[in-house]
């Protein structure tokens, strides 16, 4: 029941918003219907922890033999919590932004919520895709009706890229339904064996729909320009959780469905990631821009969870499932950041900012918190999930060059020292500007936001047990599923 | 048969009706409620009910695919005449002659899709083809409209007359005009077979508007008036579709490993110069017009599959496509400017015209949750079930990204871009109906089994 209702509630919810006029209720109505499925995320967890609640089998096309079937393991239930923890805290943190048309925009945050949900939950092929193409949409059209200057072409290489990236998947897709005896459930894509020669290609069709979402470099071109001009409402959800759909795909529906392919190119991806890892590092220490500095950080730390997830390893793939929801509740954090300046002072540059530590105190104190979680700092959720990885990285059974691909990413977590912290420099220390001369502390409800993202990246810092046990599960069983095929 | 019947008895009324009854409406509604009727029977046919029962000699067979196309193409013209019925009347005062013509195309259309000899096809599409002729130069004083009408005629009747020798060397190595003969050859075709056979294939793909074969299409269709367009590019399309297909399934399949590479070169042709040339209009209109021609590649393979679920994927995008298309165009007709630019800023003034138009291009763009995309999902399952042919579905899913481009042109336009567009006149049951319309697809894109059902039950 509760995983028909994450996706239910906010699409009705969606929906109903259509018809409301008034910006205040369809605020309220969009934040209740994001906190109630946070707090059903939260049962799922805790009280009503049960197979017959999280699983859900729904004749669907019966001709195709593809099923409405949903449910959530410990990765799904990791995700769909993030992602249902996210919306709140965004809906919160812009309280008091202003939107043309606000119904609308609240309408299209909920229909991508409900697109996300479905994405994690779905254990059938064919619905998978639905779900993944029906995720993009509403995101469409929240950055090209209420993004920035270059929204429209911005939003459109977005859309292009993904969906030639997802074409391709449906190809992928057929192809193995057909191997796999007219069959999309999940379990029996697991059961199968294809010809290793088979594998080979079919890694990649299927692969560059993920490396596009995730992205890997040289796929990464659109992610910049998205990130920029979309509101920061949008890019938060881009960033934060969409991005993850690409490493979550991974993990299930293409690892332990073509674990040769996987071994083969892993070494070729890895030195992708690298790549981008580094490139993109460069570029974020190069840049004036508030929002494209933590866009180009995000294609860093997600071309490491990619590297770490091709190690093969259980340490590198238990830090990937923590690092997706520690990367995805840290870079939140920034981009609130990021939105509440550009709201206050009218701009993103951070050469026009400076010294606001002493006009907004509890601003730079929880930025330096979610920054330093960004750097993988001890005592934050980054460092137990980046640690993990890089463990998985070095003792990678599957790869030659696991030392080698450790320092190389390592230079990335030096180099992303270098431009967070020159980062937190920049606006906050130094001489204060003429804009931030008049500077007063930031609305409430953003330190509200930020407070509980930092109070998750303690908690899960100190004692990340709970979530580490929640994904191990998940974890142990894809690798079972790739060591057969050795 | 009741439909055939039908709709030839109807289309006569439909002719001295314009004599006997002066007022517009009463026309209208009287074509309405023909359709309606063909529709029912012909639905009560799928459920062996029949009207008279006449020995055709194996000349027409009615199974359950031709007739359950019929009932898309009865369903679909009555969306359409619905919709677009009263925008006749803006082409010139012949209002009944008009929807006379329509019923004869939809008496062609019945035959087509139940042929069993090649003389009934050459008749099915003769019928089809020459009242399309007076319906595209139906706009007398507009120069386009002739020039397009002429060419559409010369051209028609080009491809004609090589269908024609096709039939007669067929004939001449088969002895039968019986489609079932002239698979009978089980040491394989002699060459004046093959020549038939290639010349048929070639007359085919001209009336379906395939590359190389497409190059009346877009002046067609552009300077047809815009309501008549819109039947052309649906309802009959797909209807010529729907016959080769039977065609192709007696004829060509006893060969297929040879003829597969023909059509798949004529598919990747038809493809790319659908969709790139498409990229580069700035009508909507001939827009539409290179995107039929990318559409029918993609019809195509369900030739190219041929197996069930080709033929389930060739009713469904017969109907997605067909639902789709005819509600773009109405919507088209009433702009007061073709271009893209246009259609700048009408979610502002129609906000309902514009969701419902991106339904539209949704479906047809092939995005989940409509019927466009199961559409495409049929047939490329069909030619990915094959095997060998892969690297032509991945060609056909590159172009199905191009094609995002011009029909996401359009969304951007109503969405994202301020200006000026506007409709002439859009009345609340014309509204309404786009709506019902955008729920059949919406409908038909979570549930395809609503209508592949009835293929088989």
């Amino acid at each position: 029941m509760i995983a028909v209702l994450l996706i239910l509630i906010p699409l009705l919810g969606g929906f109903l918003l259509f018809a409301v006029k008034d910006e205040k209720t369809a605020k309220g109505m969009a934040l209740l219907a994001a906190t109630a499925v946070a707090a059903l995320s939260v049962a799922g967890l805790t009280v009503m922890n049960n197979r017959a609640s999280l699983n859900m089998d729904l004749e669907w096309l019966p001709m195709l033999n593809s099923r409405f079937h949903i449910g959530l393991d410990g990765m799904g239930q990791m995700l769909c919590l993030l992602t249902a923890v996210s919306f709140p805290l965004i809906f919160v943190a812009t309280w008091h932004n202003t939107y043309k048309e606000a119904h609308r925009f609240y309408a299209f945050m909920l229909l991508s919520q409900a697109g996300l949900m479905g994405v994690f939950l779905a254990m059938d092929a064919l619905l998978f895709y639905f779900f993944w193409e029906l995720a993009l949409i509403p995101v469409y059209f929240l950055s090209s009706i209420w993004g920035g200057e270059k929204r429209v072409a911005a939003t459109f290489k977005f859309f292009i890229y993904t969906f030639v990236g997802s074409l391709l998947m449906l190809v992928g897709i057929i192809f193995i339904y057909f191997k796999a005896h007219q069959s999309f459930d999940l379990q029996s894509w697991y059961n199968l064996k294809l010809y290793p020669d088979t594998q080979n290609w079919l890694f990649w069709l299927m692969f560059i729909a993920f490396a596009i979402k995730m992205p890997v470099w040289p796929l990464h071109t659109w992610q910049p320009d998205a990130y920029e001009q979309s509101p920061t409402a949008v890019t938060i959800v881009m960033s934060g959780v969409m991005v993850k759909m690409g490493v979550f795909a991974v993990i299930r529906w293409l690892a332990p469905v073509v674990p040769d392919g996987f071994y083969l190119w892993g070494d070729t991806v890895s030195l992708l990631c690298i790549t981008g890892i580094i490139y993109a590092s460069l570029i974020a220490m190069r840049q004036d821009d508030l929002k494209r500095l933590i866009a180009y950080s995000s294609i860093a730390h997600m071309g490491l969870m990619c590297m770490a997830l091709f190690a093969s390893d259980k340490s590198g793939m238990q830090g990937v499932m923590f690092q997706m929801f520690s990367h995805g509740i840290n870079i939140i954090g920034l981009w609130m950041v990021a939105d509440a300046i550009e709201q206050k002072y009218g701009t993103r540059k951070m050469s026009a900012l400076g010294g606001l530590a002493t006009k907004d105190p509890a601003l730079a104190i929880l930025l330096v918190v979610v920054a330093l979680a960004n750097v993988a700092l001890p005592l934050t959720n980054g460092f137990v999930g980046e640690f993990m990885m890089f463990n998985g990285i070095f003792s990678s059974a599957v790869t030659k060059y696991g030392v080698v691909d450790m320092a190389a990413a390592g230079v990335g977590i030096i180099l992303s020292a270098v431009y967070t912290l020159t980062m937190i420099k920049k606006i906050f220390y130094g001489e204060g500007s003429k804009l931030t001369a008049s500077g007063r502390p930031v609305a409430g409800t953003v330190l509200f936001s930020l407070a509980v993202i930092v109070a998750m990246i303690f908690v899960f810092g100190i004692y990340p047990k709970p979530m580490l046990q929640l994904t191990s599960d998940t974890v142990d069983s894809i690798l079972k599923y790739m060591k057969t095929s050795i | 048969m009741n439909a055939i019947i039908i709709s030839a008895i109807w289309g006569v009324l439909m002719m001295f009706s314009g004599i006997f009854i002066s007022r517009k409406s009463v026309i209208r509604n009287l074509a309405i409620a023909g359709v309606l009727l063909c529709l029912v029977f012909n639905i009560a046919e799928e459920h062996q009910f029949h009207l008279v029962s006449i020995n055709t000699r194996n000349m027409l067979v009615f199974d359950s695919f031709g007739l359950l196309f019929n009932s898309i193409a009865f369903g679909a013209t009555l969306i359409y005449l619905l919709l677009s019925a009263r925008d006749m009347e803006k082409v010139g005062p012949n209002q009944a002659e008009y929807l006379a013509l329509i019923f004869f195309v939809l008496t062609g259309i019945s035959i087509a899709s139940s042929f069993n000899t090649l003389l009934m096809l050459f008749l099915s599409i003769e019928i089809i083809s020459i009242p399309l002729y007076i319906l595209t130069g139906s706009d007398k004083r507009n120069l386009k409209g002739n020039e397009a009408s002429l060419k559409y005629f010369l051209m028609g009747s080009f491809s004609t007359g090589i269908m024609l020798m096709g039939i007669a060397l067929i004939y001449g190595a088969t002895g039968s005009f019986a489609v079932e003969n002239m698979a009978r050859q089980i040491n394989g075709f002699g060459p004046v077979m093959m020549a038939g056979l290639l010349l048929l294939l070639v007359a085919m793909s001209f009336k379906v508007s395939a590359a190389p074969f497409h190059f009346w299409t877009p002046d067609v269709y552009d300077g047809a008036p815009t309501v008549f367009t819109s039947f052309m590019a649906t309802v009959v399309k797909a209807a010529v579709f729907i016959a080769f297909i039977r065609l192709f399934d007696a004829a060509y399949a006893t060969d297929l490993a040879k003829w597969r590479l023909t059509i798949a070169v004529i598919i990747t042709a038809t493809l790319f110069i659908g969709n790139i040339t498409a990229v580069f209009q700035q009508s909507v209109k001939r827009m539409l017009a290179y995107s039929s021609i990318a559409q029918a590649g993609f019809m195509f393979f369900a030739l190219f599959g041929y197996n069930d679920i080709a033929r389930e994927g060739i009713i469904l995008y017969a109907a997605a496509y067909s639902l789709a298309t005819i509600g773009i165009f109405a919507i088209l007709i009433k702009m007061k400017d073709y271009t893209f630019d246009g259609y700048n800023g009408l979610a502002q003034r129609e906000p309902l015209l514009a969701a419902t138009n991106t339904i539209f291009l949704l479906s047809l763009a092939g995005i989940p949750a409509t019927a466009g995309f199961f559409a495409k999902y049929y047939v490329l399952t069909a030619a990915v079930k094959n095997g060998s042919y892969l690297w032509l579905v991945i060609f056909a899913v590159l172009c199905a990204a191009v094609s995002v481009y011009y029909y996401f042109r359009v969304i951007q336009a109503m969405y994202f871009k301020a200006g000026e567009g506007s409709v002439t006149e859009a009345s609340p049951a014309f509204k309404m109906m786009l709506v019902v319309t955008a729920g059949l697809i919406i409908l038909l894109g979570l549930f395809p089994q609503l209508l592949t059902y009835h293929l088989y039950f």
